[in-house]
């Protein structure tokens, strides 16, 4: 009774789907996409100084909000913890290292994951993993079940709950919509005036979050956040303390659409298993038909 | 024992009773907000959030719904796969149980889907996504409910091929539904058997897929809930539940219309369960065990006593009940043992979508709004009445008749000893 729960959940797996394959996470197209060299960006929450550029940004971009550049140099919003929602695509947030009571500021938005768990949870196909990065959501086609949100491992898709005939399933979109490359970056990234976010792709991301924590070892807690969780972000952090007092959650590096597409792929192999059911359950009814027992058999 | 006139007629009762006026009362108080949600969205109805997508919509109007209508299959395969011929009395009641749950179970998800108006795009290929559970589940359930239509008609012929006589203007349509009728009734007979390993095989599969859901968030389920063995365990414990809905339903069937419970077939049926919820009893143990949640069991959080609940009442006390030859052949031993399971099975659904998920910086659990309950009571209020009403158009109910074919009622029956039957 000593397994650990990581080797039962292997084991549980391959029990109940046998036939299933490890496969590498597929877009739209079918391209198995190499995470590498798709876009992301850097969060460097050590250089971060808190001025919430970056939220007038988006609101800009995405019409989310009329209000003023100026007011969002109100600090007094860090005294809560705000969330992204279906109105703010991005919000910053402020925490303490507990080890040495310093503040620091955090911008929180869709991390754009690898294998997306709600891309794998959405029923219609709405959203998508672009082939350069961006997890994307196309209204169009969504009904509205919000199996995304239940999946979302960042508790990142807001919802219009007040909009009755036309809600939307609202995050952070990458800025898609400013065709990204070299020198077309998310608006957010553009504004920053610290150079705290970096936009790239993942590859040099990762490589240039590991010179800094090598350059400035005591500055940097040695982590890139997001190289490994949940298979990967393309959204990655450095920061100056554990990221367990921050908003982001501890997460595993298996990939969550693994867990339930590995079952689901297994009952479905090839439609084997539900026409093998069917044929067995056609030759006992058809071999049983004549022994009809209508006796009580207790 | 044989019982020549033993066959299923629509039951002759008045439909208006005091206590179909008060289901009367709260369904229309449900279809009013359920008319709200669709002009005022689901904000204005629910206390969902972005923190809580799912609600007692999803967790009671879906999940358990079909959980509960899993008597259909399971009745289905014992009668008709296994050809066990008593329990043919049982088949007609359950199949229409199963027609009714999951016709409830796809407006429930209407009422709660945002696009609703999309809702179609689950059918057409160009949007199917495969990788999605909630796309298998979708596509299971939309053709499951297409087999039990189909599995229906054969006693919609029944009742009115050569007797279709609408009233006024409908008239016009009398030849053309004749006509249908007379095609079903011509073709059915060599094709139902398709269809009823077909319905088989897909609860199978969505029955399982449910429990497949809620595995795509490790990090927000409560341990007690969150295994791989998930699809597993909704598989057994929709089978487990099956016959205990049925008895469930007939007891209470036949208490409302008068009718003598059929105790030796239903005391028969019951005979399963023990066995079927020992398996899922012993696999749930087993999995606590391996997954080291045992801690969890006594951490005394709501989590905790729900699961206790869920375990104790909803599996080993009936159990216990059923496993006695004398409680297993009483009404009330059954009528008790029967609900505990039904509550049970209910309870574990709600369980797994409601009370074991917590959102990451949750700053409030979630606890559905007054228009939410009256929604779903309203939709139980509507399934009762329609059945109803269903087994008072249609032959559904086993009854004994007598050479005028009126159906001989409780009350009357203890002057006819022809038809007593030990009890």
């Amino acid at each position: 009774m000593s397994l650990k729960r990581r080797e039962f959940f292997k084991l549980a797996a391959l029990s109940s789907a046998a036939l299933a394959t490890n496969s590498a996470f597929a877009t739209d197209d079918g391209e198995v996409l190499d995470c590498r060299a798709t876009y992301g960006v850097l969060v460097d929450t050590v250089v971060c100084i808190g001025c919430r550029k970056c939220e007038w940004a988006c609101n800009n971009q995405h019409s989310l909000s009329t209000e003023p550049i100026t007011a969002f140099e109100d600090k007094s919003v860090f005294e809560t913890h705000r969330r992204p929602h279906s109105k703010a695509y991005t919000v910053v947030n402020q925490y303490s290292d507990p080890a040495t009571s310093k503040a620091y500021t955090m911008k929180v938005q869709c991390m754009h994951c690898n294998e997306p768990a709600c891309v794998s949870a959405c029923i219609v196909g709405a959203l998508n993993k672009a082939n350069n990065g961006p997890v994307v959501y196309e209204a169009w086609k969504c009904i509205g079940c919000r199996y995304c949100m239940v999946a979302c491992p960042f508790q990142i898709p807001a919802y219009e709950y007040d909009n009755a005939l036309n809600p939307q399933v609202r995050k952070c979109t990458f800025c898609i919509e400013r065709h990204l490359d070299e020198g077309n970056r998310p608006a957010c990234v553009s504004i920053c005036p610290n150079e705290a976010l970096t936009f790239g792709t993942r590859q040099e991301l990762i490589d240039l979050g590991h010179t800094r924590i090598r350059m400035q070892p005591d500055r940097y807690e040695d982590h890139v956040y997001g190289e490994t969780e949940i298979g990967g972000t393309s959204w990655m952090y450095l920061a100056a303390a554990d990221f367990k007092n921050t908003e982001l959650p501890t997460l595993p590096d298996d990939a969550i659409p693994q867990h339930t597409e590995t079952i689901q792929h297994g009952i479905f192999k090839s439609f084997v298993p539900p026409l093998a059911l069917y044929g067995f359950l056609g030759l006992v009814m058809h071999s049983l038909r004549k022994t009809d027992n209508g006796q009580e058999d207790q | 024992m044989a019982h020549h006139h033993e066959v299923p007629v629509p039951i002759k009762a008045p439909y208006f009773t005091s206590g179909t006026k008060v289901l009367f009362a709260i369904m229309l108080a449900g279809l009013a907000v359920f008319v709200y949600r669709f002009i005022a969205g689901l904000g204005a109805v629910t206390n969902l959030d972005d923190q809580y997508p799912w609600g007692i919509w999803i967790a009671i109007d879906v999940a358990s719904g079909v959980a509960l209508a899993a008597g259909g299959f399971t009745t289905a395969a014992l009668a008709d796969i296994f050809h066990k011929e008593k329990y043919h009395v049982i088949v007609r009641p359950a199949l229409l149980t199963a027609l009714l749950g999951y016709t409830f179970v796809a407006i429930g998800v209407l009422t709660d889907l945002g696009r609703y108006y999309n809702m179609w795009h689950v059918a057409l290929p160009g949007f199917w996504q495969g990788n999605s559970v909630l796309f298998e589940v979708g596509m299971c359930v939309m053709i499951y409910l297409t087999v039990l239509y189909i599995e229906f008609l054969p006693i919609v012929v029944e009742r009115f091929k050569g007797k279709v006589n609408l009233p006024g203007i409908l008239g016009g349509f009398n030849k053309l539904i004749e006509s249908f009728l007379s095609i079903a009734d011509k073709t059915l007979g060599r094709f139902v058997s398709l269809f009823i390993i077909a319905g088989v095989v897909l609860s199978c599969l969505h029955q399982s897929s449910l429990g497949t859901l809620m595995v795509i968030v490790p990090s927000k389920l409560h341990p007690l809930w969150y295994t791989p063995i998930s699809p597993l365990l909704f598989l057994l414990s929709a089978i487990s539940v099956g016959f205990p809905m049925v008895i469930f339903e007939s007891i209470l069937a036949s208490r409302s219309f008068k009718l003598k419970p059929e105790l030796s077939v239903l005391s028969s049926i019951a005979r399963y369960t023990p066995v079927l919820l020992g398996i899922y009893f012993a696999l749930k143990i087993g999995d606590i065990t391996l997954r080291n949640a045992w801690p969890y069991v006594s951490e005394m959080s709501t989590q905790s006593i729900m699961w206790l609940v869920e375990i104790v009442g909803g599996v080993l006390l009936p159990i216990l009940i059923l496993a006695s030859h004398r409680l297993r052949n009483t009404v009330g031993g059954l009528f008790t043992a029967a609900s505990l399971v039904v509550f049970g099975v209910a309870l574990n659904r709600i369980n797994v979508f409601l009370i074991a998920y917590k959102p990451l910086y949750a700053t409030k659990t979630y606890f559905p709004s007054f228009m939410e309950i009256l929604v779903t009571a309203g939709f139980i209020c509507a399934l009762v009445l329609l059945y109803r009403a269903f087994v008072m158009v249609f032959p559904v109910i086993t009854v004994p008749v007598d050479e005028n074919g009126n159906h001989i009622k409780h009350d009357d029956r203890i002057n006819v000893s022809n038809f007593s039957r030990a009890e």
